[in-house]
């Protein structure tokens, strides 16, 4: 824990947006500059610097779920995207799509399992790297 | 452009092996950083540079142009980078704990499982 | 990692790699009807091949024998009966296709497997495949039930049905199989099953050594089939022995050939026990006596046969396929039968004639005329049928009197007459004596002999003295043990419950029947033959053949044997003095190669690893510089472009920074200095990906840049600082300098070699042309990681899971240290 005024106050500041960014980021990279990888890292230095600046008791309070169980949870979300191929007798992880088209018959929005998969990668990778920088700032 | 970073990516192997060659154990760590940057300069290196362009397909266009970046060493590095991070955190564990049981960090003292005499 | 090992496959094998991705989107979730996901992954039905009767039947096999232990459990009285229902539907659908096989007409099945190597799952049933299906439902039928009885209330009773079914199923596809790929799968499945069931009495120390030689001799060929089996596909420009066969490529004359043969015959002869590998198989009678009956006799050791049989008429026919065959098929014929008189064991009398018999089998298939082919189909028959039966009889008199020592038996007859007149019948079929149909077979051995185009007469004798010791040993298994007046041991046998004596009398029966009315074997074995042959051949068996040289061949074999019997003593007194004399114990060399391994694995262990981390890394990285210096330096790939530094200055900024702290990161001695240099060159490498077009990499990087610092800020606090002073020996730091300035620029090297070359773009295209169309999606970059590669991706996230699990693990879980020391007192007694 870094006792610096500077870096608690735009910490403090900064926590909440860098989320919002990460999940906009997250939720656009299918077509933009963006995706599960990059997301998730964004929120992950969030809650670090975050917890650098306060101390790592008061990320676990704002984190509410153990970082083990973002890490399962994303792996799970990940494996069982996987499974929506199945049914129709594909390979494993072929991906599936509803698509939205709107009235010009024109693809307007599209919901697919990769989705799913991207948000798994997104919990997995913030899940390791909490339970990271949390195991290592508990030695202290 | 592509010849001045391959000979960016030898210097920084360079520099890698010879810290991966110390006893210090932090100092292989150091090299590990170096070797996996070098790795990730590298991947993108063989499938050519192009300046600037990143490979979005544009709006209203259904193939991805001509002239922009090749995607494909893109995504290998992305998910290169991450594992990369995951092993420097893993070893960097491994050196602390190592230090907090052994007391050193010199790779040369560490000889619990392979004692001296047994060779 | 993962992506490391991504990485040559996606630069390197590009035009293969398309039908390989783990997904390629589908329309709208309406995709064709259901299927049950785990056979739709695995292997899609071909539309034109709908039918799965033999897939269905080797299912079968496999399903019964993982149910086999919980059956046992629920009816321990009848599980055999049930488990038997398996192998005997799979025998009456076979039977079913005699008809059709009969008639030149194989039937054949196949499913894709690994499309993208062109692997299949393909069976293919002519004449040879059937006659060993046959046997292997048929004889497996009888062995379940068989087993059953004889493994009455053994505590493992459901677990060596489970080994043998397995077996059963592993032996079936093999037999089956037409698939060069598949064929080699079930040939190992059949390796390791049968490394259980001879390990089966695991409690046993000859136990376990048996069955781990059987392994390994079997597993070290099984090595060089692959690799034979790959080669042959190679030459012959198919995947599929079916298919091989058809194109009639010239493989004899192929710059091939030799490589083939050698590593096909080395799996043929560990697989088949032939000398010198024969050593394993009498060792492998520490199994319980049903596996001896079933793998000893009838399957598993004939696999080796069989795939000579196979690939003879591709192989077949050279100057060295003939001698090699014949003669080493002759000299295992020959000391098969010699032992075979030396030894009391009931069990290695008969594993000693069975060697006799894969010998004489590979004599046949070696001299390949018409009648040695006939021979071969119509021995391979009755060899199954007696030798069956015999062991099983053997197992009968072990059950029944407590022994299989034959100097401790004797007048059994009385108390055990089913099972004395089953083995009598089985063991005159041994003898070869009319009317059985071991006698149709060595007529047609000696016909064969007679009929070769090379001049065999060394190896007629051979055979003859080989077939002469079986009427000795068949004297020592009925005669010897039956007839006389009752031992000790005899006195108290009894005679086993019907599922004991079911399975000699069948075969027995079988062997006499046969021997009687011949012809009905014809079409079948004319079909074996024409698969041995690669095309037709008839065959006309007639017990009675007139007074042929063969027929006179075949008196002198009687009067021969009859004399092995009667001076037995001499015989055998002589037999061990010749062994003493020559020495030559396979047994006892085999344990003197795995000692010497065993040496060079520890002495290499001790000159490698000595316990010191510098030097490990040394010895890799000289490894890596060696070996990638040489091949850039035959492969003539060291190209020097011309370097034009005129508006490069971006790059070579940022060129510069990486090197900057890169010598930065070697140099700093305080925390500080070091993670500043490491932030140098991140940052430098984060804003070369941003500069060329890959900003999703850089901003990954900033981030990883970011949290790096922020760890490493947080260990090294808790850490020493690095030693003041250089941290290795001058002469160390010279030389490790040259190694490190060495790989570097060999890794400058490669890359400039790769540069130099033309890209291949067919992959980033079809990622560029199916992105949005297929995929929805316009970052290309994100749909390759999500969808196209997306199983990678799963792996990879698995790997930054376990990585952090890791490092978890590493912090928090640690051995509690005892606060205080244990009080003595009542407590630690109980526990000791």
């Amino acid at each position: 824990m870094m006792d610096s005024l500077i870096l608690r106050t735009a910490t403090r500041l900064l926590l909440a947006l860098m989320i919002l960014f990460s999940i906009f980021i997250l939720w656009r990279g299918h077509n933009e500059p963006g995706g599960g990888f990059v997301g998730g890292l964004i929120c992950a230095v969030a809650f670090a610097l975050h917890a650098l600046a306060f101390g790592v008791k008061e990320m676990k309070r704002l984190l509410v779920l153990d970082p083990r169980s973002l890490l399962g949870g994303g792996l799970l979300l990940g494996i069982l995207s996987g499974f929506f191929a199945g049914p129709g007798g594909d390979p494993f992880m072929t991906a599936r799509w509803i698509i939205f088209k709107d009235a010009t018959g024109a693809k307007a929005l599209a919901l697919g399992t990769p989705v799913l998969f991207d948000i798994g990668v997104y919990l997995v990778v913030v899940g390791a790297l909490l339970a990271m920088v949390q195991a290592l700032m508990e030695e202290d | 452009m592509e010849t001045i970073m391959a000979f960016a990516v030898g210097g920084m192997v360079a520099g890698a092996v010879y810290l991966f060659l110390s006893r210090q154990l932090l100092r292989v760590l150091f090299g590990v950083i170096l070797l996996s940057n070098a790795v990730n300069v590298a991947i993108l290196l063989v499938g050519r540079l192009t300046p600037g362009q990143a490979p979005l397909i544009g709006q209203g266009q259904e193939v991805l142009g001509q002239g922009l970046a090749n995607p494909l060493p893109q995504a290998l590095i992305l998910t290169a980078i991450v594992i990369g991070f995951g092993l420097l955190s893993f070893v960097l564990a491994l050196v602390y704990r190592g230090y907090q049981e052994l007391g050193t960090l010199d790779s040369s003292q560490m000889r619990t499982a392979e004692p001296e005499d047994a060779v | 990692m993962f992506s490391w090992t991504g990485f040559p496959v996606a630069f390197s094998g590009i035009e293969g790699q398309l039908g390989t991705f783990s997904s390629l989107t589908g329309p709208v979730l309406v995709d064709g009807g259901f299927s049950v996901p785990i056979l739709a992954w695995t292997c899609n039905p071909k539309r034109e091949s709908p039918a799965a009767a033999m897939l269905t039947a080797i299912g079968i096999i496999f399903l019964a024998a993982a149910l086999a232990p919980t059956l046992n459990r629920l009816f321990p009285s009848f599980a055999h009966w049930l488990l038997a229902l398996a192998p005997a539907g799979g025998f009456v659908w076979f039977a079913g296709q005699l008809a059709t096989v009969v008639g030149g007409q194989p039937v054949a099945e196949s499913w894709k497997w690994v499309p993208a190597l062109g692997v299949e799952l393909a069976f293919r049933l002519d004449g040879l495949s059937l006659l060993f299906a046959l046997l292997i439902t048929g004889i497996g039928t009888l062995i379940v039930l068989y087993s059953g009885g004889y493994l009455r209330g053994h505590r493992h009773e459901g677990r060596f049905m489970l080994f043998i079914m397995a077996f059963m199923g592993a032996m079936l596809g093999l037999v089956l199989a037409d698939d060069i790929i598949s064929l080699f799968v079930f040939w190992e499945l059949t390796s390791v099953t049968s490394f259980l069931l001879i390990g089966f009495n695991h409690a046993d120390a000859r136990s376990r050594r048996s069955a781990l030689q059987a392994l390994l001799v079997t597993g070290g060929g099984g090595m060089a089939l692959l690799t034979g089996l790959i080669l042959l596909g190679t030459a012959g420009g198919a995947g599929s022995l079916s298919a091989i066969a058809a194109k009639g490529v010239d493989l004899t004359g192929h710059g091939l050939y030799l490589p083939i043969l050698i590593l096909l015959l080395l799996a043929a002869f560990t697989k088949s026990a032939q000398v010198p590998f024969h050593f394993w198989l009498p060792n492998a009678m520490d199994a319980p006596t049903p596996v001896s009956a079933y793998l000893h006799s009838a399957t598993m050791v004939k696999a080796g046969i069989y795939l000579l049989a196979r690939l003879s008429p591709m192989l077949g026919g050279t100057d060295i396929w003939f001698w090699t065959l014949t003669g080493f098929g002759a000299l295992t014929a020959f000391w098969g039968g010699a032992m075979a008189l030396r030894a009391t064991d009931l069990k290695k009398i008969l594993a000693y004639t069975t060697l006799m018999a894969l010998g004489t089998l590979t004599m046949l298939v070696g001299l390949g005329t018409d009648y040695a082919i006939r021979g071969f189909a119509a021995f391979l028959l009755a060899h199954s049928l007696y030798k069956g039966a015999l062991f099983m009889g053997a197992g009968s008199v072990d059950h029944g009197s407590g022994t299989r020592e034959v100097r401790e038996l004797s007048g059994l007859f009385r108390a055990m007459p089913l099972t004395g007149v089953f083995i009598a019948l089985a063991a005159l079929s041994m003898s070869g004596l009319p009317p059985f149909l071991g006698f149709i077979g060595k007529e047609l051995i000696y016909e064969g002999l007679l009929t070769a185009d090379r001049p065999v007469l060394p190896v007629l004798v051979v055979s003859i003295l080989a077939n002469a010791t079986m009427l000795g040993a068949a004297g020592l298994v009925f005669v010897k043990p039956f007839l006389g007046a009752p031992s000790k041991a005899a006195a108290h046998a009894h005679e086993g419950g019907l599922t004991l004596w079911l399975g000699p009398a069948l075969l027995a029966s079988l062997g006499l029947l046969l021997g009687l009315y011949p012809s009905i074997l014809d079409g079948l074995l004319g079909q074996v033959a024409a698969s041995v042959r690669g095309e037709p051949l008839a065959v006309e068996l007639h017990l009675w053949h007139g007074l042929t040289p063969a027929l006179g061949l075949s008196a002198i074999t009687v009067a021969l044997g009859i004399g092995f019997y009667l001076a037995l003593r001499p015989l055998t007194a002589g037999l061990a003095g010749l062994q003493r004399f020559t020495r030559f114990d396979a047994d006892k060399g085999w344990d003197h190669i795995l000692n010497g391994l065993d040496a060079l694995a520890r002495a290499v262990t001790g000159q490698l690893q000595g316990g010191v981390m510098t030097r490990y890394m040394a010895i890799i990285f000289t490894a890596m510089l060696l070996l990638l210096g040489a091949t850039l330096w035959f492969r003539q790939a060291l190209v020097l472009p011309a370097v034009d530094l005129h508006g490069q200055w971006v790059g070579l900024l940022l060129g510069i920074m990486m090197l900057v702290g890169t010598a930065g990161a070697m140099r700093a001695r305080s925390r500080l200095g070091i993670i500043t240099a490491l932030s140098v060159n991140g940052l430098s490498v984060a804003m070369f990906f941003i500069t060329y077009g890959a900003p999703d990499v850089g901003i990954t990087q900033l981030m990883v840049e970011t949290l790096t610092a922020i760890i490493l800020v947080l260990v090294l606090a808790h850490l020493p600082a690095l030693p003041k002073g250089p941290d290795r020996k001058p002469q160390a730091a010279f030389l490790h300098g040259i190694l490190a300035l060495g790989l570097g620029g060999v890794v400058t090297a490669i890359l400039l070699a790769i540069i130099a070359l033309p890209l291949p773009m067919t992959l980033s295209q079809f990622f560029g042309d199916t992105s949005y169309l297929e995929a929805y999606g316009r970052n290309v970059v994100n749909v390759i990681l999500v969808d196209f590669r997306g199983f990678d991706t799963l792996g990879e996230i698995t790997v930054v899971a376990s990585a952090g699990l890791g490092v978890l693990a590493l912090l928090k879980a640690r051995y509690a240290k005892p606060k205080a020391k244990p009080q003595p007192g009542p407590q630690t007694g109980e526990v000791a």
